[in-house]
């Protein structure tokens, strides 16, 4: 199934503004994270396991233990610095 | 009237205050939080800065926070205007008003919904200093801050 992967901030400058990625049926946010760490490069660099990095399923803050469903919404992003 | 801007433009308080009240005699309190723009942060000067936002999330993340808000406090009213894109030192950034009959409620309202906002909802700032252009660290003080009203935050 497909999802639609956005960036924002700092993961936005190295990784680009959005993807789409196919990732298998029950795939959770974390195995995502994962799916994209393993293609290396700035993807390894902008989301290791280091670093904090928030994510959102379908625009509301979710945690990695999310299942991603067909068509979904997924954001990574580093932690907030709004107001 | 919206309860939650995201825009570029400044926002005048006084008007935003008439019309979070407007026409509710029942009102006694309006709390209102203004911040704005720094000329100093973690050591370094700054010249300015650019807001980022998440179109669509972020303002739901913000009605979500005031649904929490009127849940948890006896309020009549509230509004959060928040600024995004290029901003200056001493710009405003974000609003926040609450109106209640009495002032505890407006004035706690007031203060959960930006401790709520600061950790929740998706800005980033990135500022302008002498050594470069930063993006901006969350800060722990804030997680605690909201874990004062009893919600776990973990974005710093």
């Amino acid at each position: 199934m497909k999802v639609q992967v956005r960036y924002f901030a700092s993961l936005r400058e190295a990784l680009g503004s959005a993807e789409t990625v196919d990732v298998p049926a029950g795939t959770t946010l974390g195995a995502l994270r994962d799916l994209l760490l393993d293609r290396g490069g700035r993807h390894a660099e902008a989301l290791a396991r280091g670093r904090a990095v928030r994510c959102a399923l379908d625009q509301t803050m979710s945690d990695e233990s999310a299942v991603l469903r067909d068509g979904a919404e997924v954001a990574f992003f580093p932690p907030v610095t709004g107001g | 009237m919206d309860r939650v801007s995201i825009q570029t433009d400044d926002f005048d308080l006084g008007a935003e205050v008439a019309a979070v009240r407007a026409g509710d005699a029942g009102v006694g309190a309006v709390a209102t939080f203004v911040g704005t723009v720094r000329d100093r942060n973690d050591g370094s000067a700054v010249s300015g800065m650019e807001l980022e936002h998440y179109p669509g999330m972020t303002e739901r993340a913000i009605e979500a926070m005031i649904d929490e808000a009127r849940r948890r406090f006896d309020i009549r009213a509230a509004r959060v205007v928040h600024r995004v894109g290029p901003l200056r030192p001493g710009d405003q950034i974000v609003l926040v008003a609450v109106t209640s009959a009495h002032r505890g409620q407006a004035f706690q309202a007031c203060e959960f919904l930006m401790d709520y906002l600061k950790t929740q909802a998706p800005f980033w700032k990135k500022e302008a200093t002498p050594e470069g252009a930063r993006w901006v660290d969350a800060r722990v003080a804030d997680d605690a801050a909201l874990a004062r009203w009893g919600i776990q935050a973990n974005n710093a």
